[in-house]
């Protein structure tokens, strides 16, 4: 059973093919990283699989109950502290104190101390606006999370404390996910399985399982494992091919 | 919500940089006089003068009447372009073909001389306040339209994209997302269309004898009694100052209270 099925998935901007007949499944529980390289049509995909832009091809079938995507940036509304941010996640129709004490253990989830929560963005960190925009997708319920290669602007400490967070919330039974990302020692230490996408978007180029649970892994094994796929298997030859013109 | 200290420590620190503005309109009044001593009382009457004929205009209820009456005229003018404008604004944003279609409306709009308009108004109107109202409205809407209009069609798309894919309905992204950013672009344009339906307003009671400031100032005129002319000016600023700093300010600054923590320590506008 799985929770995420897209068949046939094609896409064109202006005519111009970015992705096509892409089928990718995700199962209940599972946390998949999509790689591939710069401008193949990966956060398309994504924002297709999450229902922000409309496929021109293919199906999805979603057999969870609601989504919540993180993004590259933070995306936090200016106007508004970090506490109403992360509320605005929440839709149920709950009393004003279960819908604080929600957002409190979102918040915590997220490793956001409660002071935090009445300061509005401009006054959080980096790394913090980007907490509190995890604490907003953990807050909603959502039993599929997206991750758009979430902490590419976070310093190398900050984001393994980042991936630490999404280790522990997604995967592992309780939530399924998928992961963009460019950086494959991230990919190799949060995710179940990894999945290569063409660097033209003409499908998947195949996909591997790493070995171990998410967490179970420690450094030299996950530097052994990058450096296996990297150099040895020719799946992942084209990931860190840099092609500019097709960017965005 | 901020908290009652939050509270008033912004209402004292709103009161207080009352006191810059009161310096800055004595170098005001300090070359006024200097103006005054040059030319003398008939042709520019001392600040001191004026404020007596002001003092004196205020202990006659008529004056009062009249001030009502210009306000009330202006603000309706006001409110039915504020209306009008950010609804049509609001929609036009949304839809960048019609956006496009209605610019050079705007611009034909805002070409045509105020003093034009209150020549047709009379026509259509009489001297009365529908003129004068409707000449206010007319002055301020082509820029609280393209204040809205602006105001959406540059709203942070990727905002949008966040909520919905939280499962947000289009109404409550509106009133969530879109709004807030559309009023942050709104309120100073909404400022500025309040100070130019007063003009518009006072302009169009003396051209068209409707009654109000305008037609105090036509009276003061004719009687060349500077000093009149000059007091019920002074009038008509402080009442456009009281309904800023008395009911658009302090919204404004409920609403963006978030600026606020934006700025550094110690400095203050």
């Amino acid at each position: 059973m799985s929770a995420l099925h897209l068949t046939g998935i094609g896409h064109a901007f202006l005519g111009r093919t970015v992705l096509d007949r892409v089928t990718l499944s995700i199962g209940e529980g599972e946390l998949v990283a999509l790689v591939g390289p710069s401008g193949c049509g990966k956060s398309t995909l994504l924002h297709i699989a999450a229902g922000l832009v409309e496929p021109r091809q293919g199906h999805i079938i979603r057999s969870y109950t609601r989504h919540a995507v993180v993004f590259q940036e933070p995306r936090l509304l200016p106007w508004a502290t970090a506490r109403k941010n992360i509320g605005m996640a929440i839709t149920a129709n709950c009393s004003g104190r279960d819908r604080q004490a929600h957002i409190v253990a979102a918040a915590m989830a997220a490793a956001l101390e409660e002071e935090d929560l009445d300061k509005y963005p401009v006054q959080l960190s980096g790394g913090m606006k980007q907490r509190t925009a995890i604490a907003r997708a953990l807050a909603s319920e959502a039993d599929f999370l997206f991750f758009d290669e979430p902490f590419t602007a976070l310093d190398p400490a900050l984001r393994r404390h980042m991936q630490d967070i999404v280790i522990r919330h997604v995967g592992g039974g309780k939530r399924a996910g998928l992961f963009i990302t460019h950086d494959m020692a991230e990919a190799v230490r949060i995710a179940h399985r990894i999945v290569v996408l063409d660097r033209r978007g003409n499908g998947v180029l195949g996909e591997r399982s790493v070995p171990l649970a998410p967490g179970e892994r420690d450094d030299r094994m996950i530097f052994e494992t990058v450096q296996h796929f990297m150099k040895k298997d020719p799946l992942f030859r084209h990931v860190e091919e840099l092609d500019e013109r097709r960017a965005g | 919500m901020p908290s009652f200290a939050e509270r008033a420590s912004r209402t004292g620190q709103f009161l207080w940089s009352g006191w810059s503005g009161l310096a800055g309109l004595s170098v005001f009044a300090a070359i006024w006089q200097v103006a005054h001593e040059a030319y003398g009382s008939f042709i520019l009457p001392s600040p001191l003068e004026t404020l007596a004929a002001a003092q004196a205009l205020l202990g006659d209820a008529t004056a009062w009447q009249l001030l009502a009456t210009t306000a009330s005229r202006a603000l309706s003018g006001f409110a039915l372009a504020g209306v009008i404008g950010t609804a049509a604004g609001c929609f036009a944003g949304f839809h960048p073909a019609i956006l496009r279609l209605v610019q050079p409306q705007i611009t034909l709009m805002l070409g045509v001389p105020p003093i034009a308009w209150i020549v047709l108004l009379m026509i259509w109107f009489g001297t009365g306040a529908a003129t004068v109202t409707t000449t206010a409205a007319v002055a301020c809407l082509p820029i609280v339209f393209l204040g809205a209009a602006e105001g959406i069609a540059s709203r942070d798309r990727l905002l949008d994209d966040m909520a919905l894919s939280l499962g947000m309905g289009p109404f409550r992204r509106f009133i969530r997302i879109t709004m807030p950013q559309m009023l942050n672009r709104l309120f100073p344009i909404l400022v500025m269309a309040l100070g130019t339906a007063f003009k518009a307003a006072v302009m169009a009671e003396l051209l068209a004898n409707a009654g109000g400031i305008g037609e105090a100032l036509a009276v003061s005129r004719s009687n060349l009694d500077v000093a009149n002319a000059l007091a019920w000016i002074l009038l008509s600023v402080s009442a456009l100052l009281a309904v800023e700093y008395g009911l658009i300010q302090p919204t404004r600054s409920e609403l963006e209270a978030w600026r606020r923590a934006a700025r550094p320590w110690g400095v203050k506008r």
